[in-house]
């Protein structure tokens, strides 16, 4: 077992053990943290398999931004602070969902496993450089770049559109 | 040198965890956590897939070969196919708080159990309608 992997497995451990408690946990604001804990550690798992820009991205993005909102989403909806029970659904429900996502999980494992089966890979340091991805991205994937910002802009305007206050007629 | 089969699992076990937070939460914003957990198992995968030589796992050797020497793709797929996930992503949870916020501006509640039906036709919003103007309802 190499080095990489002892690292890797410390931040899958991490991953996992943070998402599972985002999803159960009965105090909101301790799920959107747990969230950023799962969020900063998949970045860690992303540097581990060679890829940093990716990570820098999901720092940038998902820690920096998208929680940010979920915080302030939970703020403006008056989100209860203490541990609330009102947040899951019904035990019924939620031995439901738990048998889906644990189905889930162990096909998609189960394909994988047989998928990738032994194959070992050697990382390479430079292959998710800045410099390999901006010339992938501005090269290949230049079409695809911008129709996502294209994406982005009507995303804005529809999210600027949906939220302000309706105009009586 | 690193096993593939890792993060694999790993993104499994996120999907997994992802598909229990969308089903087992009323909190519409705590729903949006899940769905955030699952786009990032599919992002974990895309990274997986970007480690392996060029040609995916059928260019891969046989059981007990070296591993390959690598010839990287020159467009990087999986790379740049996350790095868009998460621009969507991004852009994903933007409407979604957006909606999130007009429905608790409506109902004064983010609960998605008590919100049977959307829309002002609607017998809640009918009712509603009607408990604003109570002289003159619709005609």
């Amino acid at each position: 077992m190499s080095g990489l992997e002892i690292i890797f497995i410390g931040l899958a451990v991490l991953t996992g053990g943070s998402g599972l408690l985002a999803v159960t946990s009965p105090r909101v604001v301790h799920c959107a943290l747990w969230l950023v804990v799962c969020l900063g550690s998949l970045a860690g798992v992303y540097l581990v398999l060679g890829a940093e820009i990716v990570a820098l991205v999901q720092l940038l993005v998902y820690v920096g931004a998208v929680v940010v909102l979920v915080i302030f989403a939970l703020m403006l909806t008056r989100a209860p602070i203490e541990a609330s029970r009102r947040l899951d659904a019904g035990p019924g429900q939620r031995g439901a969902a738990a048998l889906a996502g644990i189905g889930l999980a162990v096909v998609l494992a189960g394909t994988l496993i047989y998928a990738f089966a032994d194959s070992t890979v050697d990382l390479q340091a430079d292959r998710g450089s800045a410099e390999k991805v901006g010339v992938a991205v501005f090269g290949g994937w230049l079409l695809p770049f911008e129709l996502l910002s294209v994406l982005l802009l009507a995303a804005l305007i529809a999210a600027l559109a949906i939220s302000r206050p309706r105009v009586e007629r | 040198m690193i096993h593939l089969i890792g993060p694999a699992v790993l993104a499994s076990a996120l999907a997994g965890i992802g598909v229990y937070g969308l089903l087992a939460r009323r909190n519409a914003v705590l729903v949006l956590i899940g769905a955030e957990l699952l786009l990032n198992a599919a992002n974990l995968l895309l990274v997986t897939a970007a480690a392996l030589p060029a040609g995916g796992l059928a260019a891969m050797p046989g059981p007990g070969a070296a591993p390959p020497t690598e010839i990287a793709d020159p467009l990087l797929s999986g790379q740049v196919m996350a790095i868009f996930v998460i621009t969507i992503a991004a852009a994903e949870i933007g409407v979604a708080l957006a909606i999130i916020l007009l429905l608790f501006r409506a109902r004064q509640t983010a609960d998605l159990t008590e919100v049977g039906e959307l829309g002002e036709a609607s017998p809640i919003g009918v009712a509603r309608a009607a408990a604003e103007q109570p002289s003159g309802g619709p005609s």
